[in-house]
């Protein structure tokens, strides 16, 4: 089977000996919506930076849609568009110029490139600002002109490195359409999130990077499936002054006196909502406490922390 | 990429750097067209009317090959090595990085922009030249010949400048220190001939002296050296820098991690 990227065994030692990289393996399937996740440093903008040529790996092969980059990197990068987590554009630079000057490096003549650049910067909202220097634009803006610079050659995989860092919540719902909308029309996408409500929403297939290593590579259902907890916030008509005992649940008050239950896999919420009205507490809304996938990401990375020490201790 | 690809990415490259350094035409092409008219005033007019002859021409005939040369060499210099840092700097070379535009034509690219803004001043400075005395060209194949040539070589040395430069001080350091000594040293003002044998003979170890004496005889038809020894030397140092240039790009100095 070939994968949008296939990556085996990917290693990166820097001259100071420390291993971003252990060894990894990825595989992204054509058409997926693939989130690359991790705490900071884990390794995850290393891997993408290999991907994207912008850093050199120590060992261990990469394939962009079956063309490896070690020997048929041209068609490697042809199929790759790339969207980096730090503004890295020509500052003083108009809006269209860089984006049909990056066109022009994939080979694509002027005039073609300018019906291109005209489509995303539409899609992208960003048309009315085409002849603005990119210095002048807000940074949702500089963010958007960064994905418009990425998909004018039409690749086939987009990686994004933190694509909605600092974007305000209007604009990175807009954004999420966007993308849905590209991966709808065929375009793999590959992500990497510190809003993992943005992962568990878009996407599909879920690695987690700590420490250099994949520590989870797997759908995003089979892993939300593990989560045997879920706790929930509950606004209750009259503000409570202690936690109410309940038979079959932990309850607790936050800081703003708000009531959290835990809600364990396979009860029913019926019987927690049961048990309220029978201590005439009165519930007026409820949500999750945090989403999801952050209440197994954080534990996955503190349970990899703790097996880390754990094998050092045995060593030691 | 099909050559019609590369060709386009190539021509990208060379229209964004003509397009940067017309955009910042005060900072570019004002300066030298600025100070070379103070050459040609002060030392041409004012201190050359009061040399008299040198190598059978007016001192102001004399100088102005090596004036419009050493204009050629720091513009073509300066263009690559201030675009290509500037771009490493803001980052922007991750757009070429990314891409598939192989190191040959990344590096001919910067070349020809380097050699586009070298060769404008040098026109420039060339129209400039005609308001103080007339130029009668000897030899216009060697002219134009050479001052591609040295051009091109000196794009290529701010190129490979600009990939070992860390931080704004390491590309002015190789201009101040290195190139404009050289270039002083190099013949544009006096003929090697007056100097002590000694002296003659340290000057002969000076490549920008092949330079401005290759162009001086395509105009005036003299020279301290051999003109077809000039060519012969920047062609030589052309492959090697070149050879040096790509390898670093290979390698990713700087630019890669």
């Amino acid at each position: 089977m070939t994968y949008a990227l296939d990556i085996e065994g990917l290693t990166k030692n820097y001259s100071d000996g420390f291993q971003a990289l252990k060894g990894i393996d990825l595989h992204v399937r054509e058409g997926d919506f693939f989130a690359l996740l991790g705490p900071n440093g884990a390794g995850k903008s290393t891997t993408l930076g290999i991907v994207s040529s912008l850093v050199n790996k120590s060992g261990g092969k990469v394939r962009v849609f079956g063309h490896d980059i070690d020997t048929d990197l041209s068609s490697a990068k042809l199929s790759l568009g790339v969207v980096p987590q730090e503004f890295n554009f020509n500052q003083f630079e108009k809006v269209e110029d860089i984006v049909t000057t990056q066109a022009g490096y994939y080979g694509i003549p002027l005039k073609t490139a300018r019906v291109s650049a005209e489509k995303y910067l539409k899609k992208l909202g960003l048309w009315d600002k085409r002849n603005t220097p990119a210095r002048m634009l807000s940074g949702g803006m500089k963010r958007r002109l960064m994905i418009a610079r990425a998909l004018v050659h039409e690749p086939r995989l987009l990686i994004l490195d933190e694509p909605t860092a600092g974007v305000d919540i209007e604009l990175r719902r807009s954004m999420w359409q966007f993308l849905e909308e590209m991966n709808r029309q065929g375009t793999t996408i590959i992500l990497t999130t510190h809003y993992l409500e943005e992962a568990e929403a878009l996407c599909r297939n879920i690695a987690i990077i700590d420490h250099g290593e994949i520590i989870r590579h797997t759908s995003k259902r089979e892993l939300l499936q593990q989560l045997s907890v879920e706790t929930f916030v509950l606004d209750t008509e009259q503000p409570l002054e202690k936690a109410p005992e309940l038979t079959a649940f932990k309850a607790s008050l936050d800081d703003d006196g708000a009531l959290e239950v835990e809600v364990a896999k396979g009860q029913g919420l019926n019987a927690l909502f049961i048990e309220l009205e029978n201590l005439g507490i009165r519930v007026l809304s409820m949500r999750t406490k945090a989403n999801r996938l952050e209440e197994l990401f954080v534990r996955m990375v503190e349970e990899n922390a703790r097996e880390a020490e754990k094998a050092s201790e045995v060593t030691a | 990429m099909t050559p019609q690809a590369l060709w386009t990415a190539f021509t990208t490259i060379v229209t964004r750097e003509v397009r940067r350094f017309t955009r910042i035409w005060p900072q570019t092409l004002l300066p030298p067209a600025v100070t070379m008219t103070l050459y040609f005033i002060i030392f041409g007019n004012l201190i050359g009317s009061r040399i008299g002859e040198m190598g059978g021409y007016d001192y102001m005939q004399f100088i102005v090959p090596g004036l419009i040369m050493m204009a050629v060499i720091t513009n073509s210099y300066s263009n690559v090595v201030s675009s290509f840092f500037s771009m490493k700097f803001q980052r922007s070379i991750e757009e070429l990085l990314v891409s598939p535009v192989p190191n040959w034509t990344i590096l001919a690219g910067y070349v020809a922009g380097g050699m586009a803004r070298g060769l404008s001043i040098g026109l420039i400075v060339t129209l400039l030249s005609l308001a103080f005395t007339q130029l009668s060209i000897h030899n216009l194949l060697m002219v134009v010949i050479t001052v591609i040539l040295t051009s091109a070589l000196f794009s290529l040395g701010g190129f490979i400048n600009a990939m070992l430069a860390t931080k704004f001080d390491d590309i002015s350091i190789v201009p101040t220190f290195v190139l404009t000594p050289l270039t002083y040293l190099g013949g544009v003002f006096y003929s090697i001939d007056m100097l002590p044998s000694f002296w003659q003979g340290v000057s002969m170890a000076n490549p920008i002296l092949y330079m401005v004496n290759g162009f001086r005889f395509g105009i005036l038809g003299v020279s301290d050296v051999n003109p077809f020894v000039s060519l012969g030397m920047i062609l030589v140092f052309i492959v090697l820098l070149a050879a040096v240039a790509l390898r670093m790009l290979a390698r990713g100095k700087g630019i890669r991690h």
